[in-house]
C-alpha cells in the first residue's frame, strides 16, 4: 500500500473530522451514556437517580425472563441464518446454471432487499393474520390451525420466515458472485474424472465458497440479532408470552415502554459485549482459518 | 429613506405582535383519526372563545409513544404544558413529583371558580390522591361493556332483547349458539388485563392489590390471585378449549373485534369508546348492548366497573402565564357543553354530572349508549372498585397477557398463571418503589 505523507499535522485530522464527529456523537457518546445509566437507578423523568453499582446486572443475572430472551435470541438467530443462507445458496446455484436469464432472475431476487424491515413485517403480518390472512386460510384447508397470537411455535416461525425472507436477497448476491468466481475448469475437470453433480458440489464448489459462507455467517447472525427489530415490532411485538422477545426488542420494551432505563441500559451493555465478541471471532477465527 | 422605512416596518411588526400577545401552550395527545379531528375542533373552539391564550395540539402517536415522547422531552427540558397520559401511566406520573403540577394545585393558583365536586366520583376517584385531591384532568374515560349480535341470538333461538347477565348464562347461550350453528364461537374479548382481570375484580368487589389497589402508597403489592380471579381464568381456559371463547390477542386484542364483525363470535366485551367503530362495522346484523356478566355466587357482584382511557397532566417548568392558559383550557374542557359534545361523539363517558344531564336526550335517541355510564355508577365505589394505581403498570399489563397466554397454551393452570403475575409484578413494583424513594 502506498503511504501518503502529509507535511501538515493538522490536515489529516481535519479530513478525518467529519467521520470522527459523527462517530463520537452517534456512537461513542450514546454508548458511554448507556454504560453510565447501567450503574444508576432512575425514575422515568430523571428527577431522582442513585448509584447502585452492579445491581442492574445482578438483577438480569437472576432474571429467568432475561435468560429466556437469550435462548429465544439464539434459536431465532440460528434459524434465520440457516434458512436465509440455505435458500439463498439454492437460488444462487440455480441462477448460476442459467445462461441467458441470469440477469433477470438476479434483479427479481434482489428486490426484497429494498423493502424496509417494518414494511416487510406488516406484509407478513397481513399474509399470516389468523383472522384475515390468506395463509391461515390455506393452512386451515390442510387441517393446520395457524395462530401466531396464541401459539409460540407459529409466532417463532412467522418472525423467522419474515426476517429470513428479507436477507435472502443479500446472501444470494454474495453466493452468486462467489459461484461465478469459481473457475469453470475445476468443475469440468471433476466431471471428466466421473464426479456427479452432487459430488462436484460438495467436493469442489462448496469448499471454494467457504470464504463467502463464513463472511455471510457472521453478517447474518449480526443481522438476526440486531437488525430485525422492525420485523418483530410489526408482527408479534415479542409475544406470545415472550416467545419472540429477542434481546434487542427487550431493550426497547423495558426502556421505552417500561421506562426502566437502568435495566435497559444494562441490557445494552451486555449486547455491546456480545457484538465485541462476535467481532473478535470474525477477525481472529474466521479470517485466519478460512483459506481464500 | 430605506433605513426609515425598515425602522417603521419593525415598529409595525412590533406593535402587531404586542396586540397579539397571546400565550401559546402545547398539548401533546394520542387521539388519531376521527377522534383527533374532533379534538382539534374542541381546541379551535377554545382558541376562538377568547384571545388571551392559544392551545396548539400535536398528535404524538399511541398512548405509550405520547408518554415516552413527553418523558424524553422533559429530560431535554422541552416539555409541553399539557400531555395526555393513559390510565396505567397514572402511577408513574404521580410518583414524578418534580415533573408534574397537580391539577388541584394548578386550579387553586390559576383557575378561579373551578369546582372539583362537579365531577363524577367514579371517574375522578381514579385520579385523586389519598386526600381526595385531583391530580390530573379527566378527558377521555371509558369502561368495558358487552356487545352482542342480536341476529345470531335470534337464529339460535334466544331472545334477541336479553343479553346474558351472568357468566353461567354466557356459557349457556354460547353453547346454544354453537350447537344451532348460528355462529362458530360464543364470545371474545378485548383487553384480558383491563377487562377480564382488573374490571372483573372491581365488578366482583375483589381487590387487585393491597393498600386499596395501590392508592395507599408505593409499598402496595398485587393480590389478584384470589379465588374469584382464579375461577374466572380457569373458566376462560376451559371455554377456550371448548371453542366457546376465542382469544383476541394481547394488549387491546386486535383480533377480537374482527371476529365479532365477521359474525364468528356472537358476543364481545370491549371498551364503551369503541361503540362508534362497532356500529360502523356491524352492517350485516342487529347490534345489542349489555353490562359485563358476573358470577352470581360471588358476594357483592355486580359492584361497579372501573374506567380506562386517559387524562391530561400539567407538566412542571412553565411560566405563570402558561399555567394560567392551562387552567383556562381545563376549565373550558370541563364545561357541560364541551363534555356532552365530546362524549356523544366518541362514546367516552361524560365526566361531570351536568354533562350527563345534557346527554339525557342523546341517550334516549341512542339506546345502549348509556350502558357504560350506568355500569360505572351502578354502586358507590368501594376500595376494590375505585380503580388501581401501580407503578410500572404498562409492564405489569404485559405480564398479565403473557401469563394468560401460558394458561391458554396449557403450560400453567389458572392458579399458577395468576401466582406468576403476582410474583413477577411484585418484583416490578419493588423496583418502582426503589426508583421513587
Amino acid at each position: 500500500m502506498k503511504r501518503t505523507i502529509f507535511s501538515n499535522q493538522l490536515l489529516p485530522w481535519l479530513l478525518l473530522a467529519p467521520q470522527l464527529i459523527i462517530t463520537f456523537i452517534f456512537f461513542l457518546w450514546p454508548a458511554a451514556q448507556a454504560v453510565r445509566q447501567s450503574f444508576l437507578r432512575e425514575d422515568a423523568f430523571g428527577t431522582r437517580s442513585t448509584f447502585v453499582g452492579f445491581e442492574n446486572f445482578t438483577y438480569l443475572w437472576n432474571s429467568p425472563e432475561y435468560f429466556h430472551s437469550l435462548k429465544v435470541t439464539a434459536v431465532f438467530a440460528i434459524s434465520v441464518t440457516i434458512l436465509s443462507m440455505g435458500v439463498a445458496l439454492l437460488l444462487a446455484i440455480a441462477v448460476d446454471r442459467m445462461i441467458k436469464s441470469t440477469r433477470v432472475y438476479t434483479t427479481l431476487l434482489v428486490w426484497p432487499y429494498a423493502v424496509a424491515p417494518a414494511v416487510a413485517g406488516i406484509l407478513w403480518w397481513f399474509i399470516f393474520n389468523p383472522t384475515i390472512g390468506i395463509m391461515p386460510y390455506l393452512l386451515g384447508q390442510l387441517g393446520y390451525d395457524w395462530n401466531h397470537i396464541s401459539s409460540k411455535t407459529d409466532a417463532m416461525l412467522l418472525v423467522v420466515i419474515a426476517s429470513a425472507w428479507k436477507q435472502i436477497s443479500y446472501n444470494f448476491l454474495f453466493f452468486l458472485a462467489g459461484l461465478q468466481s469459481i473457475p469453470g475448469s475445476l468443475r469440468e475437470a471433476a466431471a471428466i474424472d466421473g464426479a456427479g453433480p452432487v459430488r462436484r458440489f460438495f467436493d469442489i464448489t462448496f469448499p471454494l465458497l467457504s470464504p463467502t459462507t463464513f463472511f455471510l455467517l457472521v453478517v447474518n447472525i449480526v443481522y438476526a440479532m440486531f437488525d430485525t427489530f422492525g420485523v418483530i415490532d410489526a408482527t408479534t411485538e415479542g409475544g406470545p408470552a415472550q416467545a419472540t422477545n429477542i434481546m434487542v426488542y427487550k431493550v426497547y420494551f423495558d426502556g421505552f415502554i417500561g421506562q426502566n432505563i437502568g435495566s435497559s441500559a444494562a441490557q445494552s451493555v451486555v449486547l455491546m459485549m456480545l457484538v465485541l465478541m462476535l467481532t473478535v471471532v470474525q477477525f481472529r477465527f474466521v479470517e485466519k482459518k478460512v483459506a481464500y | 429613506m430605506i433605513r426609515y422605512s425598515t425602522a417603521s416596518a419593525v415598529a409595525l411588526v412590533a406593535s402587531l405582535s404586542a396586540a397579539n400577545a397571546e400565550t401559546t401552550i402545547d398539548w401533546w395527545h394520542a387521539m388519531g383519526g376521527e377522534l383527533g379531528t374532533k379534538l382539534e375542533e374542541i381546541v379551535q373552539g377554545f382558541n376562538d372563545s377568547q384571545d388571551e391564550y392559544k392551545v396548539v395540539p400535536s398528535y404524538k402517536g399511541t398512548y405509550p409513544e405520547t408518554m415516552t415522547a413527553a418523558i424524553a422531552a422533559f429530560r431535554a427540558k422541552q416539555q409541553p404544558a399539557i400531555v395526555q397520559v393513559f390510565e396505567v401511566g397514572t402511577g408513574t406520573m404521580m410518583a414524578a413529583q418534580g415533573a408534574i403540577v397537580p391539577v388541584y394545585q394548578l386550579m387553586e393558583e390559576h383557575g378561579e371558580g373551578f369546582d372539583p365536586s362537579v365531577f363524577l366520583p367514579s371517574v375522578v376517584g381514579y385520579y385523586t390522591d389519598s386526600e381526595g385531591n385531583m391530580l390530573s384532568m379527566p378527558f377521555n374515560s371509558s369502561t368495558p361493556i358487552l356487545y352482542y349480535n342480536k341476529t345470531v341470538f335470534e337464529k339460535a333461538g334466544l331472545d334477541p332483547e336479553t343479553p346474558p347477565k351472568t357468566w353461567a348464562e354466557v356459557e349457556e347461550f354460547s353453547k346454544k349458539i354453537i350447537e344451532s350453528d348460528a355462529a362458530s364461537c360464543g364470545f371474545t374479548t378485548g383487553w384480558i388485563s383491563w377487562i377480564q382481570t382488573e374490571n372483573f375484580s372491581a365488578w366482583h368487589n375483589q381487590p387487585i392489590g393491597t393498600l386499596e389497589n395501590g392508592f395507599g402508597g408505593l409499598d402496595a403489592r398485587l393480590s389478584l390471585n384470589g379465588p374469584a380471579q382464579v375461577q374466572h381464568w380457569g373458566n376462560l381456559k376451559k371455554w377456550a378449549d371448548e371453542g366457546i371463547f376465542k382469544y383476541g390477542g394481547p394488549v387491546g386484542g386486535d383480533n377480537a373485534a374482527p371476529m365479532f364483525y365477521a359474525q364468528d363470535c356472537a358476543m364481545i366485551m370491549n371498551s364503551s369508546a369503541s361503540r362508534a367503530g362497532v356500529i360502523a362495522n356491524a352492517t350485516d346484523f342487529e347490534l345489542g348492548f349489555g353490562m359485563l356478566p358476573y358470577y352470581d355466587d360471588i358476594e357483592g357482584a355486580p359492584q361497579n366497573s372501573i374506567i380506562g382511557g386517559a387524562t391530561l397532566w400539567a407538566l412542571s417548568g412553565k411560566t405563570d402565564e402558561e399555567y394560567a392558559a392551562t387552567a383556562a383550557f381545563f376549565k373550558y374542557l370541563s364545561t357541560p357543553e364541551v363534555q356532552a359534545d365530546w362524549a356523544s361523539f366518541s362514546g367516552y363517558l361524560p365526566i361531570t354530572a351536568a354533562a350527563g344531564e345534557q346527554m339525557k336526550e342523546f341517550y334516549a335517541e341512542n339506546p345502549g349508549a348509556d350502558t357504560g355510564i350506568n355500569q360505572i355508577t351502578l354502586n358507590e365505589p368501594t376500595a376494590n372498585s375505585k380503580g388501581l394505581r401501580f407503578g410500572n403498570y404498562v409492564q405489569i399489563r404485559g405480564i398479565i397477557d403473557e401469563e394468560f397466554e401460558q394458561l391458554l397454551s396449557g403450560d400453567k393452570d389458572a392458579q399458577g398463571a395468576l401466582d406468576s403475575v403476582v410474583e413477577r409484578g411484585d418484583a416490578l413494583l419493588e423496583e418502582f418503589q426503589k426508583q421513587n424513594q
